[in-house]
């Protein structure tokens, strides 16, 4: 079979491209990928790239020995056969029934990049509303433009600079082949009102194999501006989703992020969300994660700056034999800041979730005020979850604290609620939703928290109860 | 209103109610007095319907919204909605589950099974509204998560409120008083007292007579080692008061070896 593609900057060689399987495949693939990139793309990125695949050519796809994947197997994906997508290929076909409710049409977006396959979708898209000097962008078409010497100035500093790849193979993997994803930057002393939403869609292709996408986004909030992200995947049927987001919060600035995972159940999802924050800034991230049959979140926040103030809660749901590893990191390398951290999951079927939170003190930053929780509700006798919360503390004058439970529903809690004519299936689902619904109360992005309500009033037993009852 | 016929109970294997005969006629409030130990507590939940509590044998008929009933056949859900209410001896506290909603889902649970329609809105905060004077409850409670934060006061003071909301048929008061101080104990005496009526029966269950000083019951009933030894008017509480369980225990003693059980 030949392959046709309209694309028109692309040099691809002919034939079909192979299946990517294992690692040894994805390195090879790389030359053929590097070819088809726009010659247009800056010398640095490329240089990046190499490096990016070199070094995952030596690390390969992590394996249970290793102490950061000691509890979840990615064999789906080091096993897996993939294909993928090829740069500048025409925009795929796509409606809006695909759009996740989450990012829908009803919330009010000063922007949305839609991407579907991991290219931008220009139908699906809209950049009216934002603010003047505000840029949100695709990071291939930022890079095509006539200003892209001036962008890619803006952007060299950052992209591939926060997240690092030296031992994290999926980082050197998304950083090989990135794409296309979002760039959002917001100069000095802007503030956006409403939020920018980028937002993956994943579907099959017929005839092909499943597509491995590397989504990579880059936003950057310069000083004292202000600006709300909702970062979304969504998809049907088999894909792996390789994803890496860079943050940096500028000083002063306020940032909230919102990412909301609502993978196929066949999919897989490994991402990277990297905070890089300076002084006097309040960064937020809030990661909702609902889909994806394996599904890895890396969130490290760097509190680069006195006085930062940062947040970092998350929500997980697993349901058969889905497998969710979160992995956090704080570090605080300076003095008066302060981490809060709250993720909570809930837990059904055969589902595993996995959390380890490690909060690093540097020495000289005293006055840390780090606090993480994690929290675990077990809705089924064989769903499983293993809490790891750690510190390093290389400073005297801290405090730092950290809880992790897991646990069911409290039976005492269940006859209450019955003894007051509440059934019991009911009187299970407020339950549960009580336990999630501080996390989803902190979501102040209004259309992201009513749609997360109703998806789990439709997903709970006896939700319109639920629905009545909170 | 209920007949509690012969009823055993056994938790972990040792029996802690052997033999219980009662009936409560309607619109009465009965008092069940007892001293530590005795299965006060066992049978106000055997009555709740908490699954802990294995009845080996007897009934507990119930003239319930839909006819006479064994309360034995019912789910506790089903109990609520047939007319039986528990007030806690340790109302739980649940975080999360704001006090006011739940009460609104558990009166149309109610409603609904009982074939009326959902209350709206504003009929139903109307209704709070009401009720909560009966208790004196402030309004702050109405929006926090039910009991969570709590004095011990405020918790019982709610469960007497959602008893006012929820209208039940039969009510079962499980140590109301115990950790209330004497103004607390007046208010929710008083919330009880405003709640009594001839279609309404009480079983109040309480170690110590002081509550009855404020509730005055119909009759009283002694439990000692899981049977009831002695019943009788409102002055068998303060003849207890004087001569405490002790001198109760004693004859119980007697009575179970000179007469088989249910006697």
């Amino acid at each position: 079979m030949t392959v046709t593609t309209e694309t028109p900057d692309s040099t691809t060689a002919a034939g079909a491209p192979t299946a990517l399987t294992g690692a040894a495949r994805f390195v090879a693939d790389f030359e053929l990928f590097l070819r088809e990139l726009p010659a247009s793309e800056p010398a640095t990125l490329t240089a990046l790239r190499r490096m990016a695949i070199e070094r995952f050519a030596t690390l390969g796809f992590p394996t249970l020995r290793q102490e950061a994947w000691r509890q979840t197997n990615v064999s789906a994906i080091s096993q897996g056969a993939f294909g993928r997508a090829q740069p500048g290929s025409a925009e795929p076909a796509a409606d809006l029934s695909l759009l996740d409710p989450l990012v829908g049409p009803s919330g009010d977006t000063a922007a949305r990049l839609v991407f579907v396959n991991g290219l931008l979708s220009k139908k699906l898209s809209s950049l009216a509303g934002l603010p003047e000097g505000v840029i949100v962008a695709s990071l291939a078409e930022a890079l095509r433009m006539p200003d892209a010497a001036d962008i890619a100035a803006k952007i060299e500093p950052w992209l591939g600079q926060l997240a690092r790849f030296d031992d994290q193979p999926f980082v050197a993997l998304n950083t090989a082949f990135l794409s296309d994803g979002a760039l959002v930057w917001v100069p000095q002393g802007v503030v956006v009102e409403q939020p920018i939403h980028v937002h993956y869609v994943s579907a099959p292709v017929d005839g092909e194999l499943p597509l491995a996408v590397f989504p990579r986004n880059l936003f950057v909030a310069g000083e004292a501006s202000q600006v709300t992200v909702v970062e979304a995947y969504s998809g049907e049927g088999c894909y792996f989703n390789c994803a890496v987001t860079e943050l940096v919060a500028g000083p002063g600035s306020v940032v909230d992020h919102y990412k909301i995972q609502r993978e196929s159940l066949e999919a897989s999802h490994i991402a990277t969300f990297q905070v890089q924050a300076d002084r006097s800034c309040t960064p937020s991230s809030h990661s909702i994660s609902i889909g994806g049959g394996l599904v890895r979140n890396d969130v490290i926040a760097v509190l680069d700056g006195e006085g930062i103030n940062c947040t970092l809660n998350g929500l997980y749901l697993g349901e058969g034999k889905q497998v969710i590893d979160t992995h956090m990191r704080v570090e605080h390398a300076k003095p008066h800041c302060s981490s809060h951290e709250l993720y909570k999951g809930v837990l059904d079927g055969e589902a595993r979730a996995v959390f380890s939170g490690l909060i690093h003190v540097h020495p000289g930053a005293q006055k840390t005020d780090a606090k993480q929780s994690n929290r675990n509700l077990l809705l089924s006798p064989r769903a499983v979850a293993n809490s790891n919360p750690q510190l390093e503390i290389f400073a005297d004058d801290v405090r730092c604290t950290h809880g992790s439970t897991v646990g069911q529903l409290d039976d005492d809690a269940i006859f209450y609620l019955r003894s007051r004519g509440i059934g019991e299936e009911a009187a299970r689902s407020l339950l549960t939703y009580a336990f999630a619904s501080d996390v989803v109360e902190r979501i102040k992005v209004d259309a992201v928290r009513k749609d997360l309500e109703e998806l789990l009033f439709s997903r709970l037993p006896q939700g319109e109860v639920v629905r009545q009852a909170v | 209103m209920l007949q509690i016929k012969n009823l055993h109970v056994t938790v972990g294997g040792s029996e802690i109610l052997r033999g219980i005969d009662l009936e409560v006629p309607t619109g009465e409030v009965h008092a069940i007095m007892g001293p530590n130990g005795s299965g006060k507590s066992t049978l106000a939940r055997v009555l709740s319907g908490h699954e802990a509590y294995e009845v080996t044998e007897g009934e507990i008929l119930f003239d319930s919204y839909s006819g006479q009933a064994d309360l034995l056949d019912m789910d506790p859900e089903i109990r609520a909605r047939e007319g039986v209410f528990m007030a806690f001896q340790y109302p739980v506290e649940i975080p999360g589950v704001s006090n006011t909603y739940f009460l609104k889902a558990a009166l149309n649970a109610v409603r609904k099974h009982r074939g009326l329609p959902e209350i709206d809105a504003i009929d139903f905060l109307a209704l709070v509204r009401q009720k909560m004077k009966l208790v004196q409850m402030e309004d702050s409670l109405l929006h926090r998560p039910v009991n969570e934060g709590f004095s011990g006061g405020e918790k019982k003071r709610n469960e007497i409120f959602h008893m006012a909301v929820l209208e039940p048929r039969l009510a079962v008061l499980d140590e109301t008083d115990s950790g209330l101080d004497i103004d607390a104990l007046r208010i929710v005496a008083d919330g009880v007292n405003s709640l009594r009526q001839a279609d309404r029966s009480f079983l109040v269950i309480t170690h110590y007579q002081r509550l009855l000083d404020y509730i005055v019951p119909d009759r009283v009933h002694v439990l000692v080692d899981g049977r009831i030894v002695r019943s009788g008017g409102k002055e068998l509480a303060l003849e207890l008061e004087a001569k405490g369980y002790a001198w109760l225990e004693a004859t119980a003693a007697g009575t179970a070896a000179a007469q088989p059980v249910g006697a």
